[in-house]
């Protein structure tokens, strides 16, 4: 494209923060629909930052079965929102909008932006809800969407890498370990490699413990301009990069499946803040399936491509491990009710608020929030950082 | 040029087709109103040398009485990718980097693109 096309990354980097981080109804919520699960947790992460609804002029949420979701939320909370986002891209959603916001914000076209999700599929269908129309060009082979899109990704990388079942095993038990030390995780028993090489097979080579949870759930963050932030909370998370790439929609259109759109997403969005891989204290992937850890970290310059399963052997990513990662137990072992998200960018920015208990690493001044969408379709990385961060950029 | 229609039109006289560019000689799969990144309108339907690779597979397992089943992801010769499964053995017997060849078999009253070993 001509240069004359083509103008710099301008991305406001530092100048908006998500100042309260809220999640509820974790795992099972009966008797809630979707709007009153993400009005619960809107409500909360407001309330960390001494703010309500009415203060809001800026919303984004998606659901899993309403188009206009924004339009059915401002009217729940009762509010007229003046910037509004309800874009689709599946579990990368929230990044999408975060990213948004933080040019809505800057632009001065809102003051406080809520981004929200809630989904009670777990009590009501007890299954993952497609949103999605039948393929014309999949549908005639069954396939088992999303999990055997996945698999054709593990079985690709197993097939050029020499990645194992073990090394996917590694990658459960991880999640499980850190979900042992958080009260709000769904599933808090023991996982060993026994128990996990044991499990029910679903779609080669991945077994029930490869697939993540379906369970109930809402979140929401609430982000404001640098200035009202350092005013309203000390420990706020400061968006100090947001990118995403999209490549595909069905799986037999991605280019590689052992190559995401997080590389791409992640070499500008760092590039935006300044930082590299090793720069990071936590890291909050959108773990769906066991091989996406393994994909987005190759992808991120965690470790050399191909590497991703060595990498994370012998507990480098559990608790105690040389990088923290998905310390909420992730879609794994803590939360996955449609859309997982925004629960990582919950929990970075808990992270470096240091409101996480147990499981809370220490001195986090560097979190990372993945967003995935679709079958490895729609990928997205938020980079954000303590106060202390953000000025020393 | 109506892909969708015209492509299982013609699946449905026995003939699996591919679109190929004019100028650029590139064949698309599944097939559209314009190539990809390009946008060249100048697509004609040729047929498929039913020839290609498996680029990966898996197996979906099924709870008894009912069969676990093949799905993989096909190279064609051509060059597109397409969705299909493997037929004419234990779908855990498929491999990746396995010689494939088509063929259009009917199901559920609908003709459907599968593959089996090309020997």
């Amino acid at each position: 494209m001509p240069s004359s096309r083509h103008k710099p990354d301008a991305f406001p980097s530092g100048r908006s923060a998500i100042v309260g981080a809220a999640t509820f109804g974790m795992g099972s919520a009966p008797g809630f629909n979707n709007f009153d699960l993400a009005a619960h947790a809107s409500i909360k992460a407001l309330a960390q930052a001494g703010l309500t609804a009415k203060e809001v002029d800026g919303l984004a949420i998606v659901v899993m079965d309403e188009t206009m979701s924004a339009l059915n939320f401002a009217e729940y909370l009762g509010i007229q929102p003046r910037f509004v986002d309800n874009t689709r891209t599946g579990g990368s959603s929230f990044q999408l909008h975060a990213a948004a916001a933080a040019l809505a914000l800057d632009a001065g076209q809102c003051d406080v932006v809520l981004i929200a999700y809630g989904s009670d599929q777990r009590s009501a269908a007890g299954k993952l809800i497609s949103s999605s129309r039948p393929s014309p060009w999949e549908a005639p082979y069954k396939p088992l969407r999303p999990i055997s899109s996945y698999a054709m990704a593990a079985a690709r990388h197993m097939h050029q890498y020499g990645t194992t079942k073990r090394q996917l095993g590694e990658v459960a038990i991880a999640a499980r370990k850190w979900a042992r030390l958080n009260p709000d995780a769904t599933v808090r028993e023991e996982l060993t490699m026994e128990g996990y090489l044991g499990a029910r097979m679903v779609a080669d080579p991945f077994n029930v413990r490869d697939c993540c949870l379906v369970t109930d759930g809402a979140a929401a963050v609430v982000m404001v301009r640098e200035e009202l932030a350092r005013e309203l909370n000390p420990g706020a998370a400061y968006v100090l990069g947001a990118a995403h790439e999209t490549t595909h929609r069905e799986i037999a259109q991605m280019p590689d499946l052992t190559v995401t759109g997080t590389a791409a997403a992640a070499r500008r969005a760092f590039s935006q803040a300044k930082v590299t891989a090793k720069d990071f204290d936590v890291v909050e992937l959108y773990d769906a399936f066991t091989i996406n850890t393994i994909l987005f970290l190759e992808d991120m310059g965690f470790c050399p491509r191909g590497e991703g399963g060595r990498f994370i052997s012998d507990g480098a990513i559990a608790p105690g491990g040389s990088l923290p990662v998905n310390t909420n137990g992730g879609s794994l072992s803590c939360v996955h009710p449609g859309m997982y998200g925004l629960f990582t960018m919950v929990e970075a920015a808990q992270q470096i608020m240091g409101v996480c208990g147990e499981r809370q690493v220490a001195g986090v001044e560097l979190a990372l929030s993945h967003g995935n969408g679709g079958e490895l379709s729609s990928e997205a990385v938020l980079v954000l950082g303590s106060a202390a961060a953000a000025r020393s950029r | 040029m109506h892909p969708e229609q015209e492509h299982f039109a013609f699946l449905a006289k026995g003939e699996f087709m591919l679109q190929r560019s004019r100028s650029s000689g590139a064949f698309i799969y599944y097939p559209r109103v314009a190539e990809p990144r390009t946008g060249a309108t100048d697509l004609e339907w040729v047929a498929a040398s039913g020839l290609g690779t498996v680029y990966s597979t898996t197996v979906i397992r099924q709870k008894p009485p009912k069969a676990d089943y093949n799905l993989a992801l096909i190279d064609l010769a051509e060059g597109p990718r397409m969705m299909s499964r493997v037929e004419g053995l234990a779908p855990q017997e498929v491999k990746i980097g396995m010689a494939v060849r088509a063929k259009i078999i009917r199901e559920e009253d609908k003709p459907v693109i599968v593959f089996e070993p090309a020997i």
